[in-house]
């Protein structure tokens, strides 16, 4: 038999004290940092809290902006980022997912597929004011739907179409070969394979991709400047649902609309120190939101991988 | 009548396998009744590529219907892409090319040539994976996708078609209670068992087996073989394996391959017991391999 490595039982246990002392020291490190930004982050929050804490009020919420401080509010900005949304989710999404399935289970590998795939992930590099200007020649003037809804949604779902195809393709690619081949040789189709199997499995990671997204897009304030959002508006959109017939109404879509960062963005640049506060307020609205978003999708992707488990 | 061993056998070494076409002779089954045996596909001169790479080289051998036929050998030799060639699973990957030809009896349809869909041949020729992948739904969805994939949606018909093949796939007792349940919650030998029943369920011609118990313990394992062993008598399969004593207890035929060319291909009883081949004697008796 030959002889053991350390030279006594003393010794053997030297080393392993001292390699157990760096792991600590790593725990510590890692804790260290990972604290230093959660509590740079809450301490943005509080801040917030407490500048805008005066007014949080319903009336803040269910009033327009007006010129007195105290009696402005964020009405026209937070229906007019809901909207928005709305626009986005629905244009980004199916769009998102189409390409990130047709570029993960139907493309050839082949250089063309290799640039495309090259560019998405660039897309999503390309700074958020590009795609205002290019939203503000090509929604705005070219296809002519002015500063409305519309054009806005469209310029933020251009922003974060890169995020949903990325993300979708990975959920995509975390379904296994196996489960393909299962059904492949039952003798499906490609289609009835990605219908069927790969996107019902891989739903928990596009839904948080689709969410990432839009808690992106709902900060973005540069773009939607660029294509021309008004920073001073006192009335609501025209309303989809309606007493009388057709019932349903699309008017909304080519309105004027103001966002919460715009709102924000207004607020701070006033001379007078109380819009301060309102845009603290908002600005603490606006985190809440997002962190909300976050905090579905997480949500989302537990209850998928609790379900699902390979 | 011609033997069966020398039939086989000429195939093996390059003769012409349609000549033996229609009846490949005579063996004995486990009750010692003779019985004529069909041939249910015979593969002539198969060869395959993946890219540049030859991965088969000039295969003929032919398969007995209603028979179990064992392809073994070491690691690498070509058995799991042969397999393969049979439900055109190849056609998934880029760069793949096959020649030569495995006709399908009785109609003697090519099942690699390029004008036969490869999706009509997995519907009639289906295929068990070396790891259990059932697919993350029920246990009654699981088996009933196949048939739903067919136009069935009678519900009455598929239940009775899913039990069926549960029965058959001998896990029936076992699930009877829970096939709301997810097949994700089974073991790892019930899962395979009804991936089987999955793979029975649509009524396949042949049934493809590739290494289905390299990822079960051996009570699991023995389950399985016996399952072959009864499957027999409604479909024709093939079984990759590496487990030579396997081969030796559920096969009625073997063939012995390495680097990608097939070595010797005959009775399982011969194979195993008077091969007449070098290389088999060597592999067979734990040489190499």
């Amino acid at each position: 038999m030959a002889a053991p490595m350390h030279e006594s039982i003393e010794a053997l246990r030297a080393g392993l004290t001292r390699r157990k002392l760096l792991d600590r020291v790593f725990v510590i490190i890692g804790l260290t940092v990972m604290l230093a930004c959660l509590m740079l982050l809450a301490m943005l929050f509080l801040q917030l809290v407490r500048d805008g804490w005066p007014r949080f009020t319903t009336e803040f919420l269910t009033s327009f902006p007006s010129r007195r401080a105290e009696q402005a509010g964020i009405l026209s900005a937070w229906v007019g980022t809901s909207l928005i949304m709305l626009v986005t989710a629905f244009c980004a999404v199916p769009v998102g997912v189409a390409a990130a399935i047709y570029l993960e289970e139907y493309a050839p590998k082949n250089w063309f597929t290799a640039i495309i795939e090259i560019n998405v992930t660039n897309l999503a590099g390309v700074p958020s004011i590009v795609y205002g200007l290019l939203a503000l020649g090509l929604f705005v003037y070219q296809l002519d739907l002015g500063q409305s809804i519309a054009a806005a949604g469209l310029t933020l779902a251009l922003l974060i179409l890169p995020v949903v195809i990325v993300s979708t393709r990975e959920a995509i690619r975390a379904v296994p070969k196996a489960i393909r081949e299962a059904a492949y040789g039952l003798g499906a189709t490609r289609w009835e394979v990605t219908k069927d199997h790969v996107l019902p499995y891989s739903t928990g990671g596009v839904l948080t991709g689709m969410i990432l997204g839009l808690s992106r897009a709902i900060g973005e304030t540069a773009p939607i400047i660029t294509i021309g959002a008004l920073s001073f508006i006192a009335f609501l959109p025209a309303p989809p649902l309606s007493a009388e017939p057709p019932f349903v109404s699309f008017q909304w879509l080519s309105d004027p609309f103001t966002a919460m960062p715009i709102q924000m963005f207004n607020w701070v640049s006033r001379p007078d120190v109380a819009f301060q506060s309102n845009a603290a307020a908002a600005g603490a609205i606006l985190l809440g939101m997002t962190l909300l978003m976050n905090g579905v999708a997480i949500w989302i992707r537990y209850r998928f991988r609790k379900k699902i488990n390979w | 009548m011609m033997d069966s061993t020398n039939t086989v056998r000429s195939a093996a070494e390059g003769g012409s396998a349609t000549d033996s076409r229609g009846r490949l002779g005579i063996a004995m089954d486990d009750t010692r009744k003779a019985r004529r045996i069909d041939v249910k596909a015979a593969v002539e001169n198969l060869n395959f590529f993946y890219g540049q790479n030859q991965a088969l080289k000039n295969l003929s051998m032919l398969i007995a219907d209603k028979q179990v036929t064992a392809l073994i050998g070491p690691s690498g030799c070509g058995k799991s892409t042969f397999l393969r060639c049979f439900n055109r699973m190849h056609d998934l990957q880029p760069d793949t090319r096959y020649e030569g030809s495995i006709m399908l009896h009785p109609e003697n349809i090519n099942l690699i040539s390029r004008q036969v869909d490869p999706i009509e041949v997995r519907m009639r020729i289906g295929m068990v994976f070396q790891k259990p992948n059932p697919f993350p739904k029920s246990v009654f969805e699981n088996v009933a996708y196949g048939l739903r994939l067919r136009g069935v949606n009678n519900r009455v018909l598929l239940a009775e078609e899913v039990e069926k093949a549960l029965r058959n796939a001998a896990i029936w007792d076992e699930v009877k209670d829970r096939l709301q349940d997810s097949a994700l919650a089974l073991s790892g030998g019930q899962m395979q068992r009804l991936c089987i029943a999955r793979a029975l369920a649509t009524r396949p011609e042949i049934l493809l087996f590739d290494e289905p118990t390299s990822a079960l313990d051996p009570i699991a394992t023995a389950r399985i073989e016996e399952l072959i062993s009864t499957l027999r008598d409604q479909v024709t399969v093939l079984i990759v394996t590496h487990n030579m004593q396997q081969a030796a207890r559920v096969s009625d035929y073997t063939a012995f391959m390495y680097l990608g060319e097939l070595i010797e291909f005959d009775e399982a009883a011969k194979i195993f017991t008077n091969p007449s081949k070098k290389a088999t004697e060597d592999y067979i008796t734990g040489r190499y391999g």
